[in-house]
């Protein structure tokens, strides 16, 4: 499609001369008022004609195209686009072709997105790898942008392609562990790919992995809370894991970026773990040295420091403290 | 601390600048009527909605509505969920609820929802809990909430929640912010925050506070002027609002202003837009600045609208 046309005014083209152009209706004093560029109103204009004589011609599809191009936000030109896609029979892996050249400059406008999808639904799997190749090429722009990584959700539910996910969720991580959306999908591919075992069956390899990642950077809260998730309706294999209790520790004792380390030590003690001396020295190492006097409860004790060290929570943690039970 | 501008928030909105070699003005176009909705209702919040004509604006409205009873996002375009909510909202703004066949309107969004209980946003079938809320937030509005498959529209959203106890916008879809804030208000509306583990996501979302005192919509994201409103609405709605840091959420977006100019922006020294606008004196309200009105968080309209709208007649 030839995009050097749009440089000859409509108003001034041959093939454009049968079309009456119709402007923008604003109504008296428009409510937000917005100013427009001379080749916008054009093309609007233009495009408004069509759109109202339900033409479905090539020379409409490139109207399209250049409105889309000038904003991408209109909704209205995508559903007309579709229109004539249909009408037309326009053969779609073209389409995928126009789609992928204006991606780069408009991560996340959701049209572009969602017209994508509608392609990709009608031309089935073979178009699967591809279409984990684009969300590929997006989150290497923007690792972490949400429309990309929905969209890759949904090519992996609808056109399969699981095979390399986990392996792609390794790498990203290796690239930035702290990309929670990259946790988020390593959730997603152990809990739901047809080609593992399901969580149970991942959860000691799963459990090894975040524990290493979080000892890289324990400040870092997508892998506690994925290590968490991991024993998601098990409390009790989440209590007597000596990886998980071990990992909390290990952090303690290194006294740096502690306060989520705190924070799973003290769900774990919610949950009926038993600490021995050595997570209650890690702990009374931590407290502050001006705090007023000690708590004899483990727990308690978890929920002054953190009182202390994540001051923006305070609240939340004056209120787990309240919540504890009495001891015993 | 510093103070909110209101006089200089107010002219801004009032008179959105025409400048016609501005990127921002040509885009805007389609969605004019979210635009109407952001701004009127700062505008209320600031006690200044009497400086406009409702008349002309309800003029406006009624022309994007089409046969199918939807909304556009402005004349000459096609209906959407997202302009549907936002032009009942100002509708009910305005008092003028009553301009509306309502049973049109209700019909137009219960037939966007899905076998398994989602919403679509139109008839091309993009599925999002965004449109959840939409559809619930609207009907309810309406009065007209037994028009839709309650129980399968709670039972979708809950299937889209997570692990850490957030929600996402399909099953499976990481924990954000602003489809937390969807799902929440729409279980809150249709009495179904059971499905809430509010100790759990409170506790996530009070996380979302970073040192400068602003709130994020993800771990390890910037905060943004937005999130003061999603997070903020989300916790009020399950009672834990108390668990981030006030004052420094609203030291945070105070600092997001234009003082010169007025308008509020994503965060300090950045551009200023509408939709910042509005979303910083939202969360502003919700924090109980003095001087402005209260609002909803469910409904996200002034609490004087929303009673109007359920305590009347």
């Amino acid at each position: 499609m030839d995009a050097e046309e749009h440089k000859l005014p409509l108003s001034q083209n041959p093939e454009w001369a049968d079309v009456t152009p119709i402007p923008q209706d604003d109504g008296p004093n428009p409510v937000v008022p917005i100013a427009y560029k001379p080749e916008f109103i054009e093309t609007m204009d233009y495009f408004r004609a069509v759109y109202k004589a339900n033409e479905f011609s090539l020379r409409a599809l490139q109207l399209t195209h250049q409105a889309i191009l000038l904003n991408p936000g209109n909704y209205t030109v995508w559903h007309f686009r579709r229109l004539i896609l249909d009408a037309l029979g326009i053969d779609l892996n073209e389409e995928l072709e126009f789609m992928s050249g204006i991606s780069e400059n408009n991560p996340k406008n959701y049209q572009i997105w969602h017209h994508r999808r509608w392609i990709a639904e009608k031309l089935g799997t073979d178009v699967a790898s591809k279409e984990l190749d684009f969300t590929k090429r997006m989150l290497f722009l923007d690792a972490k942008n949400y429309h990309a990584w929905s969209y890759r959700q949904w090519v992996l539910q609808t056109l399969g392609g699981w095979e390399n996910e986990l392996n792609y969720c390794h790498q990203l991580l290796e690239e930035d562990v702290f990309n929670n959306s990259a946790w988020n999908q390593r959730y997603f591919v152990v809990t739901g790919s047809p080609l593992l075992g399901g969580l149970e069956a991942m959860r000691e390899s799963e459990v090894k992995y975040t524990v290493e990642a979080i000892l890289h950077s324990p400040e870092n809260e997508s892998p506690w809370r994925y290590l968490r998730g991991l024993y998601k309706n098990d409390p009790k294999s989440w209590i007597s894991d000596p990886q998980v209790s071990s990992v909390c520790l290990k952090v303690l004792s290194a006294k740096a970026n502690h306060v989520f380390a705190l924070s799973t030590l003290l769900d774990l003690l919610s949950h009926g773990f038993q600490a021995n001396q050595e997570f209650k020295d890690a702990v009374d190492s931590l407290r502050p040295s001006n705090s007023d006097p000690p708590d004899s409860d483990l727990a308690k004790a978890i929920c002054s420091i953190l009182r202390h060290v994540d001051p923006m929570r305070v609240n939340y943690w004056t209120w787990r403290k309240n919540k504890l039970p009495l001891s015993v | 601390m510093g103070e909110l501008v209101v006089d200089k928030h107010v002219k801004y909105i009032l008179s959105v600048e025409k400048r016609k070699d501005s990127f921002e003005s040509v885009v805007l176009e389609h969605l004019r009527m979210n635009g109407a909705y952001w701004g009127l209702t700062t505008l209320d919040l600031l006690g200044k909605l009497g400086a406009l004509d409702s008349n002309e604006v309800i003029q406006w409205i009624m022309k994007c509505q089409h046969e199918s009873g939807g909304f556009a996002g402005n004349i000459g375009h096609d209906p959407h969920l997202l302009y549907t909510l936002s032009a009942v909202q100002v509708l009910a703004l305005f008092d003028k609820l009553n301009v509306l066949d309502a049973d049109k309107v209700a019909n137009y969004i219960s037939g966007l929802q899905n076998e398994d209980g989602s919403f679509s946003g139109d008839e091309w079938g993009e599925v999002d809990t965004r449109f959840s809320y939409l559809a619930i937030c609207c009907l309810s509005i309406l009065h007209r909430l037994d028009k839709m498959n309650v129980e399968k529209a709670v039972n979708y959203i809950a299937s889209c929640k997570n692990v850490d106890g957030g929600f996402g916008c399909t099953p499976g879809g990481e924990s954000h912010a602003g489809q937390i804030f969807c799902c929440v208000g729409a279980l809150a509306i249709t009495g179904s925050l059971h499905h809430v583990d509010k100790d759990l996501l409170g506790w996530w979302l009070c996380e979302r506070q970073v040192k400068s005192g602003g709130l994020n919509g993800r771990p390890e994201k910037l905060p943004d002027v937005c999130y003061s409103w999603w997070v903020l609405s989300s916790l009020i709605m399950i009672d834990r609002v108390h668990w981030i840091d006030k004052d420094k959420l609203v030291k945070f977006i105070l600092n997001c202003q234009d003082t010169e100019n007025g308008g509020i922006s994503d965060r300090p020294e950045d551009a200023v837009d509408v939709f910042h606008t509005y979303f910083g004196v939202a969360g502003l309200s919700l924090l109980e600045y003095p001087g402005l009105k209260a609002i909803d968080p469910a409904h996200a309209l002034p609490v004087d609208v929303v009673n109007r709208i359920f305590f009347q007649k």
